[in-house]
């Protein structure tokens, strides 16, 4: 099982994956408070890009929609949470199923009847645009008031129930993308990886080559959309407090696909290694402007939008594939 | 013989421009059959019908006793058509064994039993040494035989070549020649095959069809349609027969 699983991975890969553990897993014995938070939002931003990868980076379908599943993960745990006392990951149980059926509801719509490209993605901008306005609306879920969680302070970290210290969260989120980690490098080297990128590259000569594509387009999405809907659950338990408005938002989508295409669309390092990129740039741009006392409304986000430009131009195809050149990791499959 | 192809009376009209009129043909178990006409005869149009790309607008296509005509391009290959395409169609970000793997893997589902497939067929073409290269930095030459092994990975009865001798050179056509004749000899594989390049036809077609206009002019052994006098007025041009 294990040999299966580094099959082919050179020494300096895994030397390099065993660091990147083990700096991890010691990381909340040195970091702060604030820190932590920082890094919380690391993994949960390198898990849901590594969920949206399997769709655009391996099957190469385009969603800008993926706030949806996050919202459906995170509203129906904390729903049956607040309503029936059922705990999260019995929600979690129930938010994958509901999920994968939304997904498979919206990939059935577009690639049975052949939209594809950008009309795909307008397609899945629209459905959580239903959501949210349909939210907004849905008195069960306290529409657009905003659906509490109870706070409470807690004595020890109740991992059932999922109430407790930041500290859990990070390392829930942390086994999270992990295991992700590892379950889309399984998918990518099994029949139906090599399928998907066939599709990515070239649909027409994928279907020549006599593969269903409707079917594994299906299985992409409802693989992206199960997997998503976890890190809403994680989102609600720990924020404690939902509104249709933040968590439905087109902006949490683009969140979500920020780290992946600075990391590298298509490889499995780029949604981690996009999240650092991403967070160190704005931490570090951020202390630099207090430090130089510049007050100018407005002036992060320019900044910070214009060194993602220059990333995404100096380095097409993200971070990590540059990155791994340097390292002389030629595994191309990473 | 059996046939294991039969077009029947297939036609193929888009927006009053009638593309394929009423072609019909049987292909044998084990022929080598090619299309040759003009540029704009109907000869693509035809394939893209045989390979599910189209849908007739009347006619029928049998394929080993079974209408096909009308299913979807991965249904027509799984039941053992495969095809390559005019214009090469690799998966560029792949490499050359990723891209035969992906053939391979239809009647197969492990991919390490796929990849042994795909590394005969890549040695067959002598693309093996190219094997781990991305198949967008590959010559032409080397993209049809990548294409070719991807097309042959899929385990078909018939494989459509459309053009596949386009571009290349005669030492790289006589290659690619040989390769189909070993293939069409060993394992008794059908070829049907569109081409413009008549040494390629000459050396492998057993019957020939030529059509022009999307109408049959002719239909026979090489040596035969050559001589015709239709086939060389519409295509070969007199300095062609000599």
């Amino acid at each position: 099982m294990i040999t299966q699983l580094i099959g082919g991975v050179p020494a300096r890969a895994l030397i390099l994956l065993g660091a990147l553990l083990i700096g991890f897993l010691a990381a909340p014995l040195f970091v702060g408070d604030y820190l932590l938070t920082v890094m919380i939002l690391i993994l949960y931003f390198a898990y849901t890009g590594q969920a949206w990868n399997i769709m655009m980076g391996f099957a190469g379908q385009l969603s800008l929609g993926h706030a949806l599943y996050v919202g459906l993960g995170a509203y129906t745990a904390a729903a049956l949470y607040v309503h029936f006392g059922l705990g999260p990951w019995i929600g979690l149980a129930v938010a994958v199923p509901l999920a994968a059926l939304t997904g498979a509801v919206i990939g059935f719509l577009a690639f049975r009847f052949g939209v594809g490209g950008v009309y795909f993605a307008i397609l899945t901008i629209a459905f959580a645009e239903f959501a949210r306005v349909g939210f907004d609306h849905f008195g069960w879920t306290n529409a657009s008031s905003g659906l509490f969680l109870p706070v409470a302070q807690y004595a020890h970290n109740d991992l059932w129930q999922l109430r407790g210290h930041p500290v859990m969260f990070y390392y829930v989120l942390l086994a999270a993308t992990a295991l992700a980690f590892v379950f889309c490098r399984a998918l990518l080297k099994s029949r139906v990886g090599y399928f998907w990128l066939a599709i990515r590259e070239d649909e027409e000569a994928a279907r020549s080559a006599g593969i269903d594509t409707f079917h594994y387009k299906m299985i992409a999405v409802v693989i992206s959309a199960a997997m998503t809907s976890f890190a809403g659950v994680i989102y609600a338990f720990y924020y404690n407090n939902l509104f249709p408005e933040q968590v439905f938002n087109i902006s949490r989508s683009i969140d979500i696909i920020l780290a992946p295409i600075v990391g590298g669309i298509g490889t499995l390092f780029g949604p981690i290694l996009g999240c650092f990129v991403i967070e160190v740039l704005a931490e570090g741009l951020r202390s630099l402007l207090e430090l130089f006392g510049v007050d100018v409304p407005g002036i992060k986000q320019v900044v910070f939008g214009a060194i993602l430009l220059l990333v995404v131009v100096a380095m097409p195809d993200g971070v990590w594939p540059w990155l791994a050149r340097k390292l002389n990791l030629t595994e191309r499959r990473l | 013989m059996t046939a294991l192809l039969s077009v029947d009376g297939v036609t193929k009209q888009f927006r009053g421009l009638l593309a394929v009129d009423k072609a019909t043909f049987d292909v044998a178990e084990g022929e080598i059959f090619a299309v040759i006409g003009p540029n704009g005869a109907g000869k693509t149009t035809l394939f893209n019908m045989i390979a599910g790309v189209y849908t007739p607008d009347g006619g029928s296509i049998s394929f080993a006793g079974e209408r096909i005509e009308g299913l979807t391009p991965d249904k027509i290959c799984r039941r053992g058509i495969a095809r390559t395409f005019q214009i090469v169609r690799p998966f560029p970000a792949l490499t050359v064994e990723e891209n035969v793997i992906v053939g391979a893997l239809l009647h197969r589902h492990g991919v390490n039993e796929a990849r042994k497939r795909a590394h005969d067929l890549l040695r067959r073409l002598e693309l093996y040494d190219k094997r781990t290269q991305a198949a967008s930095s590959l010559t032409l030459p080397d993209r049809k035989r990548m294409e070719l092994a991807r097309a042959l990975a899929t385990d078909p009865k018939l494989i459509l070549l459309d053009e596949v001798m386009a571009g290349l050179r005669p030492t790289e056509i006589d290659r690619i020649v040989t390769t189909l004749r070993e293939l069409n000899r060993e394992i008794g594989l059908t070829i049907l095959l569109i081409e413009h390049v008549m040494r390629a036809v000459m050396a492998l077609a057993v019957r020939v069809l030529v059509i022009h206009h999307g109408a049959a002019i002719a239909d026979g052994k090489p040596d035969q349609v050559v001589r015709n006098t239709a086939v060389i007025d519409s295509y070969l041009g007199a300095d062609a027969v000599g």
